[in-house]
């Protein structure tokens, strides 16, 4: 029955925080079968989800690297159900799931429990081509849902090509650079976290998280399944084939991405911002940015890059932090003038 | 005396209704008798009347389902198709471009075993952008694992959705299944329809089961994982075997239908009309019907025998059957309302098919006229009917005819 006359709201999952990584159950849902790569940082959070999640829940995932790669015909590693969902189409498949849920439970035709629908996309499905269709579906309070996007900042499934997520410049097989263009991608990458929250105000929880912080992402997944109505999280996710570095960085990659201010942390519960890790030290002051050099230089995607390419990043970075009305987060800046 | 007279709910449940309704209506009135779970809708003409209509059921309280107002037809389709995975029986429907914005949706629900019952008010396709009927639109889904049907009435509307659910949930054949509406003619054209009760509904149709493929956390498996060459022609050999059985499932659902309801269709696979003793036939699909039937009693009046044949499953296409049916006339004149860019002899889709299903299946095989008309709304009318008949008549004396003719150009 509804509880309000203006949202039909439907309980979710009490999914407490993990206290510690002591405290992180043994069980894995989603195993060995994947033919991802080595240092494939898409596959750990596929991995921390599902843990995060548990049994009761039900993945949808759309095309790329981690529909591919990672769930072939007879050796799926997925422990609990899945369905291979179209690029586009992350935010219409929960909203689908968790609609057919709903009414066959109210019908009394399935048991009437919580049960969690996650839909996963990669950056070209979720910040391209799926936009639309999950920005639809933020816009559906009835519905318990979580949109997870692993951003691995290119198509990375099929031969690396630049999207909506991909840094400026970046060495991709659709923005190689050649002998009169340096640089063939100008576009900035999308801010996909402030967009899903500012532009949808009534969704209850988005964040964004890295691998590199494994106990956080997974503490994050569970509070967004935990908040009710539909919810977002931007994963940044390296990736040892599309950036072109050693697998063996890859945690630390994810950590210079923060530690270099170009990936804040932080999380919004009901409209309240809350930034964690390194990011809220950076805004405090506490800890000083790494120069944008120390991650852009450990990747092969960035080899063509000349001083004037690395400043030009750091001033965009620079810009970010010290003019933005929300540093590092939302890009209006204050009135200047009449100061 | 109020007394002795059931409320109105208790009759509903008990006792078939009369009302005048559009088509769209009477499908939207179907789906609340299938008890429909999930439906999606999105905006366009003609189509779209049916999602007005199931928004006020849902208002009103008469229909219990989940109603999304999604952003695009390809979420549309992507909706329900997730919706019927997960054990929802779905309802969901476009015309012209819409459909084909759809169109990937559309793609994968076939291998994905989702049997999705939709209504397409068929319209043309853009450019022009005309509102008016056109079969291109949900013909385009014809290679593509779909069932397809054609009706001519609001009454054929409510029945063969009751039909089309008991059809595509059968475990035998789980695939996606269309009702194509003339756009206007139908979608929108009132007639008095016969509103089976609840309690007969219920009966004739049974809860879909996706039984051991349901997507749910007590069934854990993994949907459509990626294969290729390994594997891809053994997936497709599925679907194929659909067509193998599915016009014996049609005949024992049709069978059903008139035992339940009393209501009979005949064959199920097409209708004959004046056929008994005519030596040409003309065959459509839609609401063509109508000027046919009037042009033809206009011509036998005159001494002339014709007769029609009414497709109403284009997939599966009854090929054996339709053929042994079509052999025994000496001319056949088909009428397209769809075109089909660069096909053998310039044909429409139908005339190329029922010549395709004569080939194999007849051996006296008379000549096939196809004629090409009544597009993006434009009325096919009796006089335009009696010229299509005297070129077929020309055919059956033996005087060869171009094999496609437009028919109702303007000068």
């Amino acid at each position: 029955m509804s509880t309000s006359t203006f949202v039909d709201e439907k309980p979710t999952q009490n999914l407490e925080a993990f206290k510690g990584v002591k405290k992180v159950p043994h069980e894995e849902y989603y195993t060995s079968g994947h033919r991802t790569c080595q240092g494939c940082e898409s596959a750990q959070i596929m991995k921390l989800m599902a843990k995060a999640a548990g049994p009761r829940t039900i993945v949808l995932g759309s095309t790329g690297c981690m529909y591919v790669a990672n769930t072939s015909y007879y050796s799926t590693p997925w422990g609990v159900p899945w369905m291979h969902t179209q690029l586009g189409s992350s935010g219409s498949s929960a909203l689908g799931v968790a609609a057919a849920l709903r009414v066959q439970m109210r019908k009394g035709v399935m048991k009437d429990e919580p049960i969690n629908v996650i839909a996963f996309c990669g950056d070209g499905g979720g910040a391209d081509m799926g936009l639309g269709a999950i920005s639809a579906t933020m816009c559906h309070p009835d519905y318990n849902l979580l949109i997870l996007m692993y951003d691995n900042e290119s198509y990375a499934n099929t031969d690396v090509q630049i999207s909506g997520t991909s840094p400026y410049g970046v060495n991709t097989s659709f923005s190689t650079p050649g002998k009169v263009k340096r640089i063939m991608n100008h576009r900035w990458k999308k801010n996909m976290a402030p967009l899903m929250m500012v532009g949808h105000p009534t969704v209850k929880y988005v964040s964004t998280i890295s691998t590199s912080y494994p106990l956080q992402a997974m503490n994050s997944v569970r509070k967004a399944l935990s908040a009710g109505g539909p919810t977002f999280i931007h994963c940044l996710n390296p990736c040892p084939k599309g950036w072109d570095f050693d697998p063996v960085l890859s945690f630390q990659l994810g950590e210079l991405a923060v530690n270099t201010g170009i990936f804040p942390l932080y999380e919004v519960e009901c409209g309240k911002l809350r930034l964690y890790g390194k990011t809220k030290d950076i805004a405090s002051g506490r800890f000083k940015r790494l120069p944008v050099r120390d991650y852009l230089l450990k990747q092969g995607r960035f080899a063509h890059f000349i001083e004037e390419d690395i400043d030009y990043f750091q001033s965009k970075i620079d810009e970010m932090w010290n003019k933005w009305l929300v540093p590092g987060i939302i890009p209006l800046q204050k009135e200047i003038e009449g100061e | 005396m109020a007394t002795l007279t059931l409320p109105v709910e208790e009759k509903k449940k008990t006792q078939e209704q009369e009302a005048l309704i559009t088509g769209a209506e009477a499908i939207a009135i179907a789906c609340k008798l299938a008890n429909v779970d999930v439906v999606t809708a999105y905006p366009i003409r003609p189509y779209d009347t049916v999602m007005q209509y199931i928004s006020q059921l849902v208002a009103d309280g008469e229909m219990d389902c989940e109603y999304i107002v999604a952003e695009g037809e390809h979420s549309q389709f992507e909706i329900v198709k997730h919706a019927s995975v997960c054990g929802a029986r779905v309802f969901c429907g476009s015309s012209g471009v819409g459909w084909m914005y759809a169109m990937e949706a559309l793609t994968v629900s076939p291998a994905l075993r989702v049997p999705m019952v939709c209504m397409v008010g068929n319209r043309a396709l853009d450019d022009p952008g005309a509102f008016g009927v056109e079969h291109n639109d949900a013909l385009a889904v014809r290679d593509l694992g779909w069932m397809l049907t054609w009706v001519d009435s609001a009454q054929e509307a409510l029945d063969t959705a009751l039909i089309a659910y008991r059809v595509a949930e059968d475990r035998r054949i789980f695939v996606p299944l269309a009702i194509s509406c003339d756009g206007a003619f139908l979608t929108h054209s009132q007639a008095l329809v016969k509103i089976p009760a609840a309690e007969l509904v219920r009966k004739f149709l049974p809860r879909y089961d996706r039984g051991d493929l349901l997507l749910h956390p007590d069934n854990v498996i993994s949907v459509a994982p990626q294969a290729n060459e390994d594997w891809v022609t053994e997936i497709r050999r599925q679907n194929y075997k659909v067509t193998e059985v599915a016009c014996g499932v049609i005949r024992e659902v049709y069978a059903d239908f008139e035992k339940t309801f009393g209501r009979k269709y005949g064959n199920p696979f097409f209708e004959e009309y004046m056929t008994e003793d005519a030596e040409v036939v003309l065959l459509g699909m839609g609401t063509l019907s109508t000027p046919v039937k009037v042009a033809i009693r206009k011509l036998r009046e005159e001494g002339k025998k014709v007769g029609f044949v009414r497709l109403r499953w284009f997939r599966p296409f009854a090929g054996p059957e339709i053929a042994k049916c079509l052999e025994r006339f000496k001319a056949i004149g088909v009428i397209d309302r769809d075109f089909s860019f660069g096909s053998p002899d310039l044909s429409g889709v139908v005339a190329t098919e029922v010549r395709s299903a004569m080939y194999s299946n007849s051996s006296t095989r008379p000549p096939v006229i196809g004629f090409i008309g009544g597009l993006g709304g434009r009325e096919i009318t009796v006089p335009d009917v009696e010229t299509v008949t005297d070129i077929v008549f020309q055919a059956a004396k033996g005087k060869a005819q171009p094999l496609t003719q437009w028919i109702g150009l303007r000068g």
